[in-house]
C-alpha cells in the first residue's frame, strides 16, 4: 500500500513535467494550450488521490454505507475544472485573433515579426 | 487489490498518451490524444470514488474542450512547425523540477490513510450533518451550493466574465466587415 | 453534413435523450451524483451536437443568439438574486434558513434556485463560446 501511494505521486509528477514541457519546449500556441490542460489535470489527480479510502464509497451518504471518500477535494476540483476550460476558451479566441493579425501561430515567427515592426 | 490495479493501469496509460501528445505534430491527432486523455482521467476518477468529478471532467475535458480545440484548429491550421531549438535546456528543466517535487511528495499523507490530517477537522461535521442540515443526501452538492457557497458564486462568474471576454474578442462589428470585404 | 442519413437519424434519437438527461442529471444532483455544471455541459452539447449535424444556421434558429446571450448574465443574476433574497427576507446574504418556513426547507430551495443559476449560465457560455468559433471564418452571411 505505502508503494502504491507512492506510485500514485509519482505518475501524477510525470503528468505534470509532461505538461510543463510541452509548455515551455513546444512553440505552436495551439500545443501549449493542450499542455497547459495535461498541466491542469495532473494537479486534479494530485488532489484528489490523497481523499480516496480504500472500502469507502462516494460521498453520497445512503444506508448500509458507513466510509465515504473526502469530498472537499471534489468540492474544489469541480471549480477547478471548470474554471480550467473557461481559461482554454480565452486562450483560444487569443490565438484566433493573433492568427488573423499576423498570419502564424508558431512562437519562433511571432517573436521575429514583432522584432522587425519595432 | 483489483481496485489499486485498475488506477494504476490508467495513470500508466494517461503517461503514455502525455508523451505521444508532446511528440505528434499533427495537431488534429494531438486534440484527438487530449479527448483520449480526457476520457482516461474520468475513468480514473470514478475509480476513485470521485462521481461527480468524473462527470464533469467527461463533459467537460473531452466534450466541450475538443469542440473548441476543433473549431480553432479550423480557424489556425492543423499542422506544427518543426522544433526549433534544443530540447535538451527545457528537459534537463523538466527533470529537475520533477526530481525537487518528488523530493516533497515524502512529506504528503499516505494513500488511503484514515489518520490523515484531511480527513480530520471539517469533513466529519460536513459528512454527519450536512445531510440532516440540508435535506441533500450528496454532501458534494450541500457543500458546493450551501456551505461552501460563495465559492460557487465566484466560480460563476468567472465563466460569465471567461464568456463575455470570448464574445469581446470574437465578435464581428457589421460595419467592419462590410469595409473589409474585398 | 446533412446530407448524411445515419448523422441524420441517429442525431434526431439521440439529441432529446440527451436534453432529457441533463434535466435528469440537473433535478437529481441532489440524490445522485450530478448539479448544475454537468447538466449545463451536457445541455450545450445537446445542442452543439445539433448544430455540427444540420448546420450553423438550424442551430441558430432553434436557439437563437439572443437567447443565449441573455442566458449567459441571467445565470449570474438568478444567484445573485437568491443572495439578495435572503437579504430580503431578514437574514444574511446568500442566508438559506429565511427562504421558508423551516430552515431545512429552506435550505433546499436555496439549493435548487443556485444549481439552476449555475447551469444557466454554463449552457450560454459554452453555447455561446460554440457559435462564436463556428460562425468566424464564414462571416457574417447567415
Amino acid at each position: 500500500m505505502a508503494f502504491f501511494g507512492h506510485f500514485t505521486y509519482w505518475a501524477t509528477i510525470f503528468l505534470l513535467m509532461a505538461g510543463l514541457y510541452i509548455v515551455i519546449a513546444r512553440g505552436n500556441l495551439v500545443k501549449k494550450l493542450v499542455g497547459l490542460g495535461i498541466f491542469q489535470t495532473s494537479v486534479y489527480m494530485l488532489y484528489i488521490a490523497p481523499g480516496k479510502l480504500i472500502g469507502g464509497t462516494a460521498p453520497v451518504v445512503g444506508p448500509g454505507f458507513t466510509v465515504y471518500s473526502n469530498p472537499l477535494p471534489h468540492v474544489l476540483i469541480l471549480t477547478a475544472i471548470v474554471v480550467g476550460v473557461a481559461t482554454l476558451a480565452l486562450g483560444l479566441a487569443i490565438v484566433v485573433r493573433i492568427r488573423e493579425a499576423y498570419g502564424t501561430v508558431e512562437e519562433d515567427e511571432l517573436l521575429e515579426a514583432d522584432v522587425k515592426d519595432d | 487489490m483489483i481496485e489499486t490495479s485498475a488506477i494504476a493501469a490508467l495513470l500508466v496509460l494517461m503517461a503514455a498518451v502525455a508523451v505521444a501528445i508532446a511528440r505528434s505534430r499533427n495537431l488534429f491527432g494531438v486534440v484527438v490524444l487530449a479527448g483520449a486523455y480526457s476520457f482516461l482521467m474520468a475513468t480514473a476518477l470514478a475509480a476513485l470514488d470521485a462521481a461527480d468529478v468524473a462527470m464533469t471532467e467527461a463533459a467537460v475535458g473531452a466534450g466541450i474542450s475538443t469542440v473548441l480545440l476543433l473549431g480553432a484548429l479550423h480557424l489556425v491550421g492543423s499542422l506544427e512547425a518543426k522544433p526549433a531549438h534544443n530540447p535538451a535546456v527545457p528537459l534537463v528543466v523538466v527533470i529537475v523540477t520533477g526530481l525537487l517535487v518528488v523530493y516533497g511528495t515524502y512529506g504528503l499523507p499516505a494513500f488511503s490513510d484514515p489518520q490523515a490530517p484531511i480527513h480530520r477537522h471539517v469533513v466529519p461535521r460536513y459528512l454527519e450533518d450536512g445531510p440532516r442540515e440540508t435535506g441533500v443526501p450528496n454532501v458534494v452538492t450541500a457543500v458546493l451550493a450551501s456551505y461552501r457557497g460563495y465559492d460557487t458564486l465566484g466560480e460563476t462568474t468567472v465563466v460569465f466574465t471567461a464568456g463575455v471576454g470570448v464574445i469581446a474578442l470574437l465578435r464581428r462589428r457589421r460595419q467592419q466587415d462590410r469595409e473589409n470585404r474585398p | 453534413m446533412k446530407k448524411d442519413i445515419v448523422l441524420r437519424v441517429v442525431g434526431k434519437i439521440l439529441i432529446p435523450f440527451a436534453l432529457m438527461f441533463a434535466l435528469y442529471v440537473q433535478f437529481h444532483g441532489d440524490f445522485g451524483p450530478g448539479g448544475g455544471f454537468q447538466a449545463g455541459v451536457v445541455l450545450a452539447a445537446a445542442v452543439i451536437f445539433y448544430g455540427v449535424i444540420f448546420g450553423l444556421a438550424a442551430a441558430r434558429r432553434a436557439v437563437p443568439e439572443a437567447l443565449v446571450e441573455s442566458m449567459v448574465a441571467l445565470g449570474v443574476l438568478i444567484y445573485a438574486g437568491v443572495g439578495v433574497a435572503g437579504l430580503v427576507l431578514g437574514g444574511n446574504y446568500l442566508d438559506y434558513f429565511v427562504l421558508d418556513h423551516d430552515p431545512a426547507h429552506g435550505q433546499h430551495r436555496g439549493i435548487f434556485w443556485v444549481e439552476v443559476g449555475v447551469a444557466v449560465t454554463v449552457s450560454g457560455v459554452m453555447l455561446k463560446i460554440f457559435y462564436l468559433f463556428a460562425g468566424r471564418g464564414r462571416g457574417l452571411e447567415e
